[in-house]
Parts: C-alpha cells; sequence; structure tokens
C-alpha cells in the first residue's frame, strides 16, 4: 500500500511537469481495496483492471521500473510505451490489462474465466471496476453469462461513489451495487474498503467459491479516492468536509496503526517507509533516462505474427 | 470437385478446423441446438458438444467480450453474429479491445479471434436489418476483413481467418448462403490478401468483393454482347488488400469501377478510388467511378429496395458511360 502511495505521488510529480502525458487516474486512498483483493490470489489466477490501474499492478507484484517507464512512454516500459497510463498488461503475470472503456472490460473478464473453464485449469479472475461500470451493458451481460455459465470469476465494484464528476446519487437506481448480484442469482458481499485484511479476508471466500466450481460472486467495496477523477480534475464537485472524513479513514493510517498495536516496531515501519521510498525514486530515474520507443515500433504489433 | 453451397463450404471449413484444434470453440446465438440460424453450423453441436458449440444468451456485447477475454488466454474462438447488424451493439468489445490488444499491450496479446456471421443487404428485411459493415470495420488497424463471394473462396478464406493470430472480420453474405459451386475435395487454404480475377478482360476493370461480385459477372455477360471486355477483380479480403492486383489489372484496361454492396459516403470503395488515382494515375484514361448503394437507410417496400441496391443494370450502364 505504502509502495502504491509512493509511486503515485511520485507519478504525479512528473505529470505536474509533464513527464507523463495524457490522462492519470490516481488510486490513492483506494490502495487497500486492491491490495487486499490480490493478495488473495495465487500466481495462476487472472487480474482484469480498468483505467485507475497503477495499484491493481504494484499489489500483483508488477515492479515500480516499468510501469513508471510505462507512464513516462518509454521502451522499456510494460507495454513498451504503447499502452500509457490506462493500459499496463503484463501476461507472464496474468495481469490482464487495464481498459479504458468504462466496464467494456467485465465481459472480457468473464472470457478469461470461460477459458480457465474451458481448459479445466482452476484459474480464478479478479474484475476490477467501478460503480459507474456498473450501469453499462457489458457488466449487465458479462454478470449474466458469468452466471448462467458458472465461471470463475470475482467481481470488485470499488465504489468510491464518484463516475468522474457524477456522484452514485445521481447515478444508480439502487444505491447498494452488490445487490444487482439477485438479479443474476449471484452470491454477493458488501463491505468497506478501508481495513486491507477485512478485504483480503472477504475476498478470499469468494475466490475460494470461485475455484470450487460454484460460480461468480459480485462484492461491493466501499473506498474513497482522495484526488480527482485525473490528474486534470479539481474534484470541485464534493466538499473538503467530506474528504477530510475519508482522509481520516486512510487506509495506509488504519494499516500502520493496526501493525502497530500488533508489536511491530514503529522505528521499522519508518524504515520500510525509507526503502519503498527509495524505490519509487530509482523507479522514476529509471523512467527518466530510459529511451523512448524507435519510431520503427510505430508499426509493429499492429497485427501479431502469425503461427 | 463437389459441388457445396457456400453455407456448407462455411460448415466444412469450421468442422475441419474445430477437429484439428481443440482450441477452437464456436459461440453465438442459436448456433447449437437450433443449428444456427442460417443453418451454418448444421450438425456442429453433434459432433463437438455443448462445451465448444456455445450457445448463448442474445447479448452480443458480453459474448464477444467472452471470445476476446478466451483469446488472451489462449483459446481461438469463432464468434458467430446471426446477422452483422447486430453486432454494433458489439462494436466497442470488436474495435475497443480486439483490434488494438496486441498494440496496446506492446505486442503481448495476440488475438486469434474470428467474428463471422451474416452480412449484407437485400431481401426486403427493411433498415435495421440489411446493410452492409465492411467498410466500417475495414477502416480500423488491427483488424482482418474478410469478404467470400463463392463458396471456394468462403472455404479457403474462412480457414486461413481461423488460423489467423488476429482479429478477423469474416463477412458472409446472406444472399450468397445457398448458392452453389465447386470446392475441391482436397483441403487448401487462400492466403488473406490475395485478390481473385474472375474474369479477364481487357477494356475496363471493375473491382468488387462478396455479393456485388454477382452484380459485375452479370453486367459482364451483358456488356460482352456489346463488344465490351470487362476484367473483374474480387478482392476477396479488404484488410489485408491486395493493391497489387489492382493496379495490374487497371494498368491492362485503363479504366476503373468499384462496385459495393454498402453505401458511398467514406465507403470502402472511396479508398480503392484513392488508391488508384494516387498509384496509376499515369495508365486512366476516365476518373475511377462507382456504383454503391442509394445514399438512404433500406426501405422495404419492393420497389423501392430494387432502386436503391447495385444491381448488374446499374454496373453495365456505368461502364457505358465511362466507355463513351
Amino acid at each position: 500500500m505504502v509502495l502504491i502511495r509512493k509511486f503515485e505521488e511520485a507519478a504525479a510529480k512528473a505529470y505536474s511537469i509533464g513527464k507523463i502525458g495524457g490522462f492519470l487516474h490516481l488510486y490513492i486512498g483506494q490502495e487497500a481495496v486492491g491490495v487486499g483483493s490480490i493478495a488473495a490470489l495465487e500466481p495462476k489466477d487472472y487480474i482484469v483492471s480498468t483505467y485507475r490501474d497503477h495499484g491493481h499492478a504494484l499489489a500483483r507484484g508488477l515492479k515500480p521500473k516499468p510501469l513508471m517507464a510505462e507512464l513516462f512512454g518509454k521502451a522499456t516500459g510494460i507495454s513498451k510505451g504503447n499502452g500509457g497510463s490506462m493500459h499496463f498488461f503484463d501476461k507472464n503475470a496474468h495481469f490482464m490489462g487495464g481498459h479504458g472503456i468504462v466496464g467494456g472490460h467485465i465481459s472480457l473478464a468473464a472470457g478469461i474465466a470461460f477459458s480457465s473453464k474451458y481448459k479445466k485449469e482452476d484459474s480464478v479472475t479478479i474484475c476490477f471496476f467501478g460503480e459507474g461500470a456498473a450501469n453499462i451493458g457489458s457488466f449487465h451481460e458479462g454478470l449474466n453469462l458469468a452466471a448462467i455459465w458458472k465461471l470463475p470469476v470475482v467481481f470488485i465494484c470499488e465504489n468510491n461513489h464518484y463516475a468522474m464528476g457524477t456522484p452514485e446519487y445521481r447515478a444508480l437506481a439502487v444505491k447498494d451495487v452488490s445487490v444487482r448480484a439477485y438479479a443474476y442469482d449471484m452470491a454477493r458481499d458488501h463491505i468497506e474498503g478501508d481495513e486491507v485484511r477485512k478485504v483480503h479476508d472477504h475476498v478470499k471466500v469468494a475466490v475460494d467459491r470461485a475455484r470450487r466450481g460454484e460460480g461468480p460472486t459480485l462484492i461491493e467495496i466501499s473506498t474513497y479516492r482522495f484526488r480527482g477523477h485525473s490528474m486534470s480534475d479539481p474534484a470541485k464537485y464534493r466538499t473538503k468536509e467530506e474528504l477530510d472524513s475519508y482522509k481520516k479513514k486512510d487506509p495506509l493510517f488504519r494499516a500502520r496503526t493496526e501493525l502497530i498495536s500488533a508489536g511491530i516496531l514503529e522505528k521499522d515501519l519508518d524504515a520500510l517507509d525509507l526503502s519503498i521510498q527509495e524505490e519509487v525514486d530509482e523507479a522514476y530515474q529509471f523512467a527518466d533516462e530510459s529511451p523512448e520507443p524507435p519510431l520503427s515500433q510505430l508499426y509493429q504489433s499492429v497485427y501479431a505474427e502469425d503461427k | 470437385m463437389a459441388i457445396l453451397t457456400y453455407r456448407e463450404a462455411l460448415n466444412r471449413a469450421m468442422v475441419e478446423e474445430m477437429e484439428k484444434d481443440p482450441l477452437i470453440y464456436l459461440m453465438g446465438e442459436e448456433v447449437g441446438h437450433y443449428q444456427g440460424a442460417y443453418k451454418v453450423s448444421q450438425g456442429m453441436l453433434d459432433k463437438f458438444g455443448e462445451e465448444r458449440v456455445i450457445d448463448t444468451p442474445i447479448s452480443e456485447n458480453g459474448f464477444a467480450g467472452i471470445g476476446v477475454g478466451s483469446a488472451m488466454t489462449g483459446l481461438r474462438p469463432i464468434i458467430e453474429f446471426m446477422t452483422w447488424n447486430f453486432s454494433l451493439v458489439a462494436i466497442d468489445q470488436i474495435i475497443n479491445s480486439a483490434a488494438k490488444m496486441n498494440y496496446m499491450s506492446g505486442g503481448q496479446f495476440p488475438m486469434p479471434i474470428v467474428f463471422r456471421g451474416a452480412g449484407g443487404v437485400g431481401g426486403r428485411l427493411g433498415a435495421q436489418h440489411s446493410q452492409a459493415f465492411e467498410s466500417w470495420y475495414a477502416h480500423c488497424p488491427g483488424m482482418k476483413v474478410v469478404c467470400p463471394a463463392t463458396p471456394k473462396d468462403a472455404y479457403g478464406l474462412l480457414k486461413s481467418s481461423i488460423r489467423d493470430n488476429n482479429p478477423t472480420i469474416f463477412i458472409e453474405s446472406e444472399v450468397l448462403y445457398g448458392t452453389k459451386g465447386e470446392v475441391p475435395e482436397q483441403e487448401y487454404t487462400i492466403p488473406l490478401g490475395l485478390a481473385d480475377i474472375k474474369r479477364k478482360g481487357t477494356d475496363l476493370s471493375i473491382i468488387t468483393w462478396s455479393r456485388a461480385l454477382g452484380f459485375a459477372e452479370e453486367a459482364a455477360k451483358i456488356l460482352e454482347k456489346e463488344g465490351i471486355s470487362i476484367e473483374i477483380v474480387d478482392l476477396r479480403s479488404l484488410r489485408p488488400l491486395d493493391e497489387q492486383a489492382i493496379y495490374e489489372s487497371v494498368k491492362k484496361t485503363n479504366r476503373a469501377l468499384v462496385v459495393e454492396e454498402g453505401w458511398p459516403v467514406a465507403g470502402f470503395g472511396a479508398q480503392v478510388a484513392y488508391l488508384i488515382q494516387k498509384n496509376a494515375f499515369d495508365y486512366l484514361d476516365h476518373p475511377v467511378e462507382r456504383v454503391t448503394q442509394k445514399d438512404v437507410p433500406m426501405p422495404y417496400a419492393a420497389n423501392l429496395e430494387r432502386e436503391s441496391l447495385p444491381n448488374a443494370e446499374r454496373v453495365a450502364q456505368a461502364v457505358r458511360e465511362i466507355l463513351r
């Protein structure tokens, strides 16, 4: 969680001085959701993410260097500079992409789970999306298909209460996204997302259920983004009081408090923070110093090589 | 040579490929128990079972997404759209996911998926069921677009499409499903991106594909009686495009007419006309002309539909005007 926080703070800095272009959707504040969920997975399992994918990628264990280099649009990036912030991919880590069309990836995640079932592998797919995605067709079609075919997939709605600038009460006829699971005869869960262990424990139940062949689960995890929708959004649609109330529940602070009360020494945590900051600084430097992709790359990978 | 219908040729191609590779599956509405809305998948459920011939609910966006996700993890899906008109609710999955997955992942995710089904215009199906969409899909890099006109081509091109590691838009002509033609008994494939000269001639080149080939062939017979010799270039695939075959024909005949079922504005024929004037300008004795569907949604009334569609007489008339 600390790595995600520090990585994104460094990315925000790089964005503000023009080293990172395009959109940059930060995950700051939501860290416990990605970390807790992905900790419930095994290496053979799959993750499908949204355009807010930095946290999920780091939680999966992807290294900060190629991720930061991707943000910088460099040849050493995780997607060779072809993807950018919204399109992290790592086939070996079963990190099946950040996807830029809201909700379009939900049925795609069902397809990855379909593949596991088809090949009789016991991999589970986790699909993250925001509450805004719960209103698009792909959500309903993906959930219905996953349910009728009992696909091994866990749909995780990270409800941060704003779809860009639109608050949930103006977008969701029924505020609780998780109850939509009833419409598909699907297991459901709904939790607060500020305690990483709690997130892990709840998601694990759903992952185990999927692995046993008992079908998908829809979990809604309530969370909050401390920044705007993207770096270009000053988030004037919400009050300072609201933001402050959520900052008091900062998942990093909660985790630290819990660790200290469990007997971990504060100085050890500080040392850990420091080493993580060094890792992020190295990633920043690596990204900054890496070469841009060669122009010959422009036409590469439009098509795959034929088999 | 066996005589097969266009639909039987497609069926044979799918069956043979699925027998060879267990990673290939067929998915779509009514492909299994109903035996295919147009019977292209007839008998396949019995042969391969429900795990590989998979009926879906009506949810094109959903099952197109299932196809894309499964292709990311190594399966080789054949996704059937009952008609390409319904593909529009899945176009996000096709263009935003399938067409660019390999590119935006820096080459990590090839996309061995075929989207196929009935397309084209006519049959008094009205505005929402009678549309030619190959120009829409050919617009987007990352996809291949295939439009076979004969049973022989349908078989060889579908096999190549299934074996290709890229997303292929395989548009079958609904009107042609029952047409018969010679198909070699021996297994064969036809490379994507190879045009076929369906008729040799000296006075004018007609460049066409899919069902419009029939209009061209009929027109060529009419014109032959008038002493006009037509060469017909059947593109067979729009992406990749066999530009060389087009230029060679135009260099020989010095005149070109593009004939297509689709609408004129931003249609694929406009791209072909541009390429000819750009790369074979010195050989042209007349501006490149086009015969297309009229620029209207498809009407239902028989006479209006007839008026809207390209046909042999319109093609012949366009040729006469070019040669005048």
